[in-house]
């Protein structure tokens, strides 16, 4: 019918101006910035030049990439780690509970992380809450310094972050057909084999896409390490934030920000490659 | 081409049709005309092209070649909902927000037909169903036989000029199935619509059809009533596809044309037949035969064995109304029988390994072209 | 039955960890001292200086104001892509889809950068109330498609054919099958926007002006400069709100499941 052909035309007309205008134009204005330069008279202009990539090979900009990296991978594999088993036992559990345990680790997902971080200080204070605990248990005799440090840097991803692991893992581990695990154990495997050679293998796909999740705002949410690492925490995402709005280098921010694409396009082609031939999850 | 008087009394015809999808040619140069107020079944294995068939003519699908009549007129070109013709689904693809009735009024209402005359022929169609108690009821709360009487009653409530059904009764167990079959075709009287039926179950299509459609890789095979291509396959797809058949090599040894006997040679002996095909002297044919129309007789039963098949039993299969017999022949050559099983007869308590004699009644066995 | 104890022994511990510092917040909010760690009695005092802040009342108007437009739009949007995606072919199909996965993926910073250099230097625009919407609904969307998306294949995908079969018009399906079998899914998604719209700092960091004031952005300044009962006060008022929209969302999608 022909209002069928418009109602179409309109949808996809639609879709194709919102996306292009505020997806696609401003990532390519990103990537162009990276080759521009900064002016006195204004923040982006010509000449065209490599200038912004070639200073980035300084060694303090290469320290802070490798601090970010670091601090990234520890805090993915922490909550790995921690979130692994959590999300197993969550995707196992009976059907009665499971929609309850579900909510109660979305609500933390849903809270603003700017409020969850900032809780996170009244508890590392020196005179904060965890200390307060440990000095009562015993466990130390002076309060310990955590805040505005790495650790705590770490701390307030990982707190912020777990649900991003945890979330992925617990849909790719309820598409685990329990069956293969009866199998293995039928064949005479013990947990840990079946865990190594069974389990991981066909849960890795939710590892990985948990991994990826955790790992990239790790490296760029700058208020973070800004809030419980104090001024001298500078990650990758405090690097953009400071060449765009103090620095005003906006060509350098745009450059790191392109570098930074193109690891978020690593990490996705690694995760295609590494999932080849598995299942992977609806989007896909 | 053809009249319009003849045209006329087809409820849908399909010239020459030909469909492709990616290249991948589904449907081969089609031709067929459905007679009005018949049950007619495509039948065929999966990917024979049948469902795309029932898609072309409910205009789902438009075909690459060829053309589609309904009622006389060309639909080429033509949506679903302009061609007088409904389906219903495999999965009956019932609205499960809407309550029944509001899922058979469904259609009448998207026409702005009135209300009172939405209620009227709803509540009539319902009844027809036996439905009427459910009006209120949603899909998920129905049986399966109850969900497919409301995608009925839904397609039928339009008064369509053909009922399509793609295979609805293949997600049923074996005992609903078999009462569906029976309602299915009681409703198709009452309701006085030409219905097009898409299985792949054999016994389904010859219980319930006036005429089949033996389909096979996107050619039509066969058309004829359950009976015809049942008993006069016309190749060897057919004969394989419906019921189970022995095929035998044989020779023609004579041929008569008036009286239209013959007489073929197989497996070394003489037998006299009749064909409605023409054959000359000395050509290859398969010869049929149905195990049902095999008969298996002990060696101390047969006095004159010169026109049995002499041969040893292989497999008894028991399966309580019949006895299937596997009867080795030769070193390549087997025969099945199925005889009807009878608690007192000794006849039938063969043993695997016993000599056995095989033949049937003179003109029972179906001769077809040798092919290859 | 050792399994079982060793289970919830874990997902308390993991859960205490993710509640505990929320739940402190909770407490302090209460606690009668300005500077002290110390429980020093209960009071209503910071909720009270709170409700006097005007500052922080304009900052919470705009924040709404803010979230109820942009996921409106953003819900919008959502649906009808995912709608599109769903029953139409059509050419850049695949780059769509791959675009969406590339949003939900890609750092918030790198999204607030793009639309900083867009709006302040392309398009010229003074950055304020226009320029966070036009960033909201952007960063939204995609989370609204993945929603709806979902919930539609989740349908027997012979209805819309059944439909069609019987005479509707994509507008007739639209309004009689597709929105009212949708709009749980709908309503999430409205309601996951909203959330994220109200919690966003990253992407507002950037393209936010001095004139409109929003919520995230005055509680990271105020944070930045230390602990304050008042701020402890505000945040235990917008986990409870969030708490409340999250359970909301939650139960509209378990429905008609």
């Amino acid at each position: 019918m022909k209002s069928d052909q418009r109602f179409k035309w309109i949808s996809l007309g639609i879709i194709w101006v919102w996306f292009t205008l505020f997806a696609l134009l401003p990532f390519c204005l990103v990537v162009i910035s990276s080759f521009l330069s900064r002016s006195n008279a204004s923040l982006i202009s010509l000449p065209l030049s490599l200038e912004q990539y070639t200073r980035l090979a300084n060694p303090l900009y290469w320290q802070i990439f490798q601090k970010s990296v670091l601090i990234a991978a520890l805090t993915s594999l922490i909550s790995l780690c921690l979130g692994y088993p959590f999300a197993f036992i969550i995707a196992t559990a009976r059907n009665r509970f499971k929609p309850l345990l579900l909510l109660l680790v979305i609500i933390p997902f849903w809270t603003s992380s700017l409020i969850r971080s900032y809780a996170m200080i009244a508890m590392l204070k020196a005179k904060g809450v965890l200390n307060s605990l440990l000095l009562m248990l015993g466990i130390i005799h002076e309060p310990l310094t955590i805040l505005f440090t790495n650790t705590a840097v770490i701390m307030g991803l990982v707190y912020n972050l777990l649900p991003f692991m945890v979330l992925p893992l617990i849909t790719n581990i309820e598409r685990l057909d329990s069956r293969l695990v009866d199998a293995a154990h039928d064949l005479g495997a013990n947990w840990f084999t079946t865990f190594r050679r069974v389990i991981i293998p066909l849960t890795l796909p939710g590892i990985l896409a948990g991994s990826i999740l955790v790992f990239l705002p790790a490296m760029t949410m700058f208020y973070i390490p800004d809030i419980l690492g104090g001024a001298k925490s500078m990650l990758l995402g405090n690097l953009i934030q400071n060449q765009f709005f103090i620095a005003e280098n906006w060509p350098m921010g745009s450059a790191i920000s392109t570098m930074l694409t193109i690891l978020l396009a690593l990490l996705i082609l690694f995760y295609l490659w590494a999932t080849k031939g598995r299942k992977r999850g609806d989007w896909l | 081409m053809w009249g319009i008087d003849e045209l006329a009394k087809y409820v849908v015809e399909l010239q020459g049709i030909h469909k492709a999808i990616h290249g991948h040619g589904i449907l081969q140069n089609l031709n067929l005309k459905i007679i009005e107020g018949e049950f007619l079944t495509l039948l065929g294995p999966s990917g024979c092209g049948k469902t795309t068939l029932l898609r072309l003519i409910s205009g789902f699908e438009e075909p690459t070649q060829g053309t589609i009549f309904i009622d006389g007129k060309d639909v080429s070109g033509l949506p679903p909902h302009q061609r007088h013709v409904h389906t219903v689904f495999q999965s009956y693809a019932l609205f499960p927000h809407m309550s029944v009735f509001e899922n058979v009024a469904f259609g009448l209402r998207c026409q702005q037909v009135s209300f009172p005359e939405i209620k009227t022929r709803v509540e009539a169609v319902l009844k027809m169903v036996k439905l009427e108690q459910f009006s209120d009821r949603k899909p998920g709360n129905l049986s399966g036989g109850q969900q497919q009487r409301v995608a009925i009653a839904r397609a039928a409530v339009n008064r369509p000029r053909v009922l399509l059904l793609d295979e609805p009764l293949s997600s049923l167990d074996y005992r609903l199935r078999k009462a569906m079959q029976i309602e299915l075709k009681q409703l198709q009287r009452t309701l006085g619509i030409t219905f097009i039926f898409v299985t792949h179950d054999q016994e389904e299509a010859l219980s319930m059809s006036d005429r089949v459609v033996v389909m096979q890789e996107g050619r039509i095979e066969q058309i004829g009533t359950p009976r015809e291509v049942y008993e006069e396959p016309c190749n060897l797809n057919v004969a394989k596809f419906i019921g189970e058949t022995n095929i035998f090599d044989g020779t023609i040894l004579s041929s008569d044309e008036t009286s239209r006997q013959i007489t073929v040679s197989m497996l070394g002996k003489k037998r006299l037949t009749k064909s409605s095909r023409k054959f000359s002297v000395n050509e290859k044919v398969h010869v049929l035969i149905r195990p049902e129309d095999v008969r298996v007789w002990g060696r101390d039963e047969v006095t004159d064995a010169s026109d049995m098949f002499e041969g040893t039993v292989l497999e008894v299969i028991y399966k309580g109304t019949t006895v299937d017999l596997i009867v080795r022949i030769n070193e390549q050559l087997t025969i099945a029988a199925t005889e009807f099983f009878d608690e007192d007869d000794d006849r039938l308590a063969y043993k695997i390994g016993e000599s056995v004699l095989v033949n049937w009644g003179n003109g029972w066995e179906v001769l077809l072209p040798y092919e290859v | 039955m050792n399994r079982r104890y060793l289970h919830v022994a874990y997902l308390g511990m993991i859960y205490l960890f993710l509640y505990c510092p929320l739940f402190i917040l909770v407490v302090y909010s209460f606690n009668d001292t300005r500077y002290s760690l110390l429980w020093q009695g209960f009071t209503w005092h910071w909720y009270q200086e709170l409700f006097h802040d005007r500052s922080l009342w304009l900052a919470t108007w705009h924040s709404f104001t803010l979230g109820i437009t942009s996921a409106s739009i953003a819900t919008l949007i959502g649906m009808i892509t995912a709608i599109s995606l769903y029953r139409y072919q059509f050419t850049g199909k695949k780059i769509l889809n791959g675009l969406i996965f590339i949003l939900i993926l890609s750092p918030e910073i790198v999204m607030g950068a793009s639309l900083l250099i867009l709006f302040a230097f392309l398009l010229q625009l003074k950055l304020g109330f226009l320029t966070l919407l036009l960033s909201h609904v952007t960063f939204c969307t995609p989370f609204v498609i993945v929603t709806i998306y979902s919930r539609l294949v989740s349908f027997d995908k012979n209805i819309f054919e059944a439909a069609k079969d019987l005479g509707a018009a994509d507008w007739q399906i639209l309004k009689r099958i597709i929105i009212p079998l949708l709009w749980p899914a709908l309503f999430a998604g409205w309601l996951l926007s909203f959330t994220l719209s109200l919690d966003d700092v990253i992407i507002s960091y950037f393209v936010a002006g001095p004139e409109f004031e929003i919520l995230p952005l005055k509680i990271y300044s105020m944070v930045r400069s230390g602990i304050k009962p008042e701020i402890n006060a505000l945040c235990s008022v917008l986990f409870f709100l969030t708490l409340t929209l999250t359970v909301l969302s939650q139960l509209a999608l378990k429905k008609r499941n």
